[in-house]
């Protein structure tokens, strides 16, 4: 019932409109993991991705309350859609000596991640991927005592399957 | 008095009136205050509620300049200049303007703001800012307007430039009567009235973001004919939507077509005839027990454009139980928020109506009809008749007959709000000014000012109580000022009625704050402000009092002293069934 939600919603560039959408989901109640925000390819437009989530009624009633919002020029709910979704996050790793900097590494490596920044007792590591490769990392590194971390939220676009983009299912449809 | 108000507009953006059209302007170069009125007379405003300050002189300057084309009425309180707005556009159909000033002038409209915006009445209101390069610097008179209105808005807009306030102003007024209607908030700095940009009025609107959806999905529609054909027990559950999508008529003949018993909710009272046999009262917490019982044993429930508000639904897991539910709105997040709907319809009221009247079939009177029939005998409203107090019902029902069912009513927040909607029947649409949504107590004086204004010759005849009629009571000044013949009766027990009814029956009769000590003579109040006041003591002063009052040709504040401890009966207790009615004792 309850499921994870990814929303993408374009809205209008402008001054505001943030204030807009955070104040609605405060207004509501509505439970909120991350929001990402952006430009797109159309310098008027910023996507918002928003992940989320709810029961079926409650996802329904976000994405209806969203399309409400003038500004807000389109939502689409990608989560039984094809697509692909990255987030990016920054971890600072305690590393006191060269033996766990090393096994610190040795976790970058298999997990693809990159080391962004060294000192002689911390290692800074960008990760990128879905929630859950970034989740396992974090599992990983955990033990050797994390002392930041910056996540940037989820941010997800539609798969393009032979020159069509697959669409998501429930453009906040009611009828 | 009748014929004044069938010539009420029935579409809801008015022609506006060409010749008063300043053409030399167009392509001029011109001050944003200029440009600001010129898009308010080319809008169709031809009156506006406003109260001046510091960052909109330049604004009521023009305004001067062009004071035949646009009336300005200025309350003694920026609310009472939101709900005077609001029951102006209520009788009329349009939407209403408000202009004021920064920082209190702006938050003195908040409630009047939200209590329209929760009722969807149609506003634009247009707030003074300080000066750009003040903006966020704690100026005097500054407040972040647009931050506070936020959540109770429909739209908002700040005007940065001279050369963006006729498209805002265009959109502003497009977006408050379109879809469903709600307030926008216009904020415009002061340095933008007094820079100048070339004058270009927009003919057209469009906002990428926002396309109201007005034709309903016709195979939905024809689902909910089939759905109606089907039923046994149909119900039509009727809210303000119908009234604000002029659809009162259309409904009619759905009725007629179907014969559907009605309620209609305390937003729509009037959206169908108070008198036909086949309405059935409002519904909810004081509703008429006929159309409570009537929601728990029908098997279809046919809303259209009502929203299963709390108030109305009682214990929402105890709601119809019977009944599968087709919902016909206009706003598609108000389907499916508060129940399961088996038949959704989006679309506007009157555009669904006239598809639905195509593809409805007749259907003849049934067991259900005369059951219906019969209890609306027995389970209607009703209250003992006694001589020796005055009865709250039996002032409101007087002024019922003796306006004949024809005058506009207005009514504050309580007690005699419920009495009101109870006891005054309406046989059509835009002739009730309540605040449904948010309850907003101070309401009822100030929408009726604005309802005579809209309608000069239309008895309009304000239902207050002493309390209530104490939040916005300075509006005595506006009505003498304009010689506007409104009449109040006030429903004067003594008490907050609804708030002490409350502690009487769940907080062991602790009347806590909920006696009004110092109640003032409001006869003498208003005659202080040179208006009529009259007073009835006892159960045989009512009609005197009454017949004078409503008679009178100009304004008339009547105090009523009723009998203290009255309560508003049938009651559904919060967190109870709709079925679980209480009734007064002896009935």
């Amino acid at each position: 019932m309850n499921h994870r939600h990814i929303i993408s919603v374009l809205v209008e560039n402008r001054f505001g409109v943030l204030a807009r959408i955070s104040s609605l989901i405060a207004g509501r109640g509505f439970n909120i993991d991350s929001l990402a925000v952006g430009e797109t390819e159309e310098p008027t437009v910023s996507r918002m991705t928003i992940v989320t989530h709810g029961d079926e009624r409650i996802i329904e009633q976000i994405t209806k309350q969203l399309n409400r919002l003038i500004d807000v020029v389109k939502v689409t709910d990608m989560t039984d859609a094809a697509h692909v979704e990255r987030e990016l996050v920054l971890i600072k790793v305690a590393t006191p000596n060269a033996q766990v900097r090393s096994e610190v590494i040795q976790v970058v490596d298999v997990f693809r991640a990159k080391v962004v920044d060294i000192s002689s007792s911390t290692v800074t590591v960008e990760v990128t991927g879905t929630q859950d490769k970034v989740q396992a990392f974090i599992e990983m590194v955990e033990p050797f005592g994390i002392k930041e971390m910056a996540r940037t939220g989820a941010v997800a676009m539609g798969r393009e399957r032979s020159g069509k983009s697959s669409r998501a299912t429930s453009e906040a449809k009611v009828a | 008095m009748a014929t004044t108000l069938t010539a009420q507009p029935t579409t809801i953006r008015p022609e506006s009136d060409r010749s008063k059209w300043r053409r030399d302007m167009d392509g001029k170069e011109c001050t944003g205050g200029a440009i600001f009125v010129e898009c308010l007379v080319r809008e169709g405003v031809d009156l506006l509620f406003g109260y001046p300050g510091g960052v909109v002189l330049k604004i009521f300057d023009e305004l001067y300049l062009r004071r035949t084309d646009i009336t300005v009425i200025m309350p003694r309180h920026e609310q009472a200049g939101v709900h005077a707005a609001d029951g102006w556009a209520k009788v009329t159909g349009r939407v209403g303007t408000v202009l004021v000033t920064s920082g209190p002038g702006a938050t003195n409209t908040v409630t009047g703001i939200a209590t329209a915006q929760m009722d969807s009445v149609p506003l634009v209101v247009f707030t003074g800012q300080v000066s750009r390069e003040l903006i966020g610097s704690d100026a005097f008179q500054e407040c972040d307007t647009l931050g506070i209105t936020r959540p109770i808005v429909k739209h908002s807009y700040m005007v940065e430039h001279p050369q963006d306030m006729a498209r805002i102003v265009r959109e502003a007024y497009y977006i408050a009567r379109t879809g469903r209607p709600g307030v926008v908030v216009v904020d415009i700095p002061k340095n933008v009235t007094s820079e100048t940009a070339k004058f270009e009025w927009p003919e057209t609107v469009s906002i990428r973001g926002y396309k109201p959806t007005v034709e309903g999905h016709l195979k939905s529609i024809q689902r909910l004919a089939d759905a109606i054909a089907e039923a046994q027990r149909p119900y039509l559950y009727v809210g303000g939507g119908v009234i604000l999508a002029n659809a009162h008529e259309e409904l009619r003949e759905l009725v007629e077509k179907t014969n559907i018993p009605v309620t209609t909710t305390l937003m729509a009272l009037g959206a169908f005839p108070g008198t036909h046999p086949l309405f059935v009262g409002m519904p909810g917490m004081h509703g008429s027990k006929l159309a409570n019982i009537a929601f728990q044993e029908c098997d279809l429930i046919v809303a259209i454009g009502a929203r299963f508000d709390d108030r109305v639904t009682a214990k929402l897991s105890a709601f119809a139980p019977k009944a599968r539910i087709a919902h016909v709105d206009v706003d598609p997040s108000s389907i499916k928020k508060n129940v399961k709907v088996d038949y959704p319809v989006v679309g506007d009221a009157k555009w669904v109506l006239q598809e639905l009247n195509k593809l409805v079939k007749p259907r003849q009177p049934n067991e259900w009809n005369r059951m219906i029939a019969d209890m609306k005998k027995t389970h209607w409203f009703k209250y003992r008749h006694d001589e020796s107090v005055v009865r709250p019902q039996y002032v409101i029902e007087k002024i019922y007959e003796l306006t004949k069912g024809e005058a506009i009513i207005s009514t504050d927040v309580g007690q005699m709000q419920m009495w009101a909607a109870q006891y005054c029947k309406f046989d059509r649409p835009r002739r009730w000014l309540t605040s449904g949504g948010l309850g907003t107590m101070g309401y009822g004086f100030p929408a009726a000012i604005g309802a005579q204004l809209a309608f000069p010759d239309a008895r309009v005849v304000c239902i207050a109580g002493d309390g209530s009629i104490q939040m916005n009571i300075q509006e005595l000044t506006t009505v003498v000022q304009r010689s506007l013949p409104v009449k109040v009766a006030i429903i004067n027990n003594g008490y907050l009625g609804m708030v002490r009814q409350w502690q009487e029956f769940f907080y062991s009769k602790h009347y806590s704050s909920s006696h009004i000590a110092g109640v003032p003579d409001f006869a003498k109040v208003a005659e202080g402000y040179g208006v009529k006041g009259l007073t009835a003591r006892t159960h045989h002063d009512v009609l005197p009092v009454l017949e004078e009052g409503l008679g009178y040709p100009g304004p008339v504040f009547m105090d009523f002293l009723v009998n203290p401890e009255e309560n508003v009966y049938p009651m559904v207790p919060s967190g109870k069934a709709l079925d679980e009615m209480q009734d007064e004792e002896w009935a």
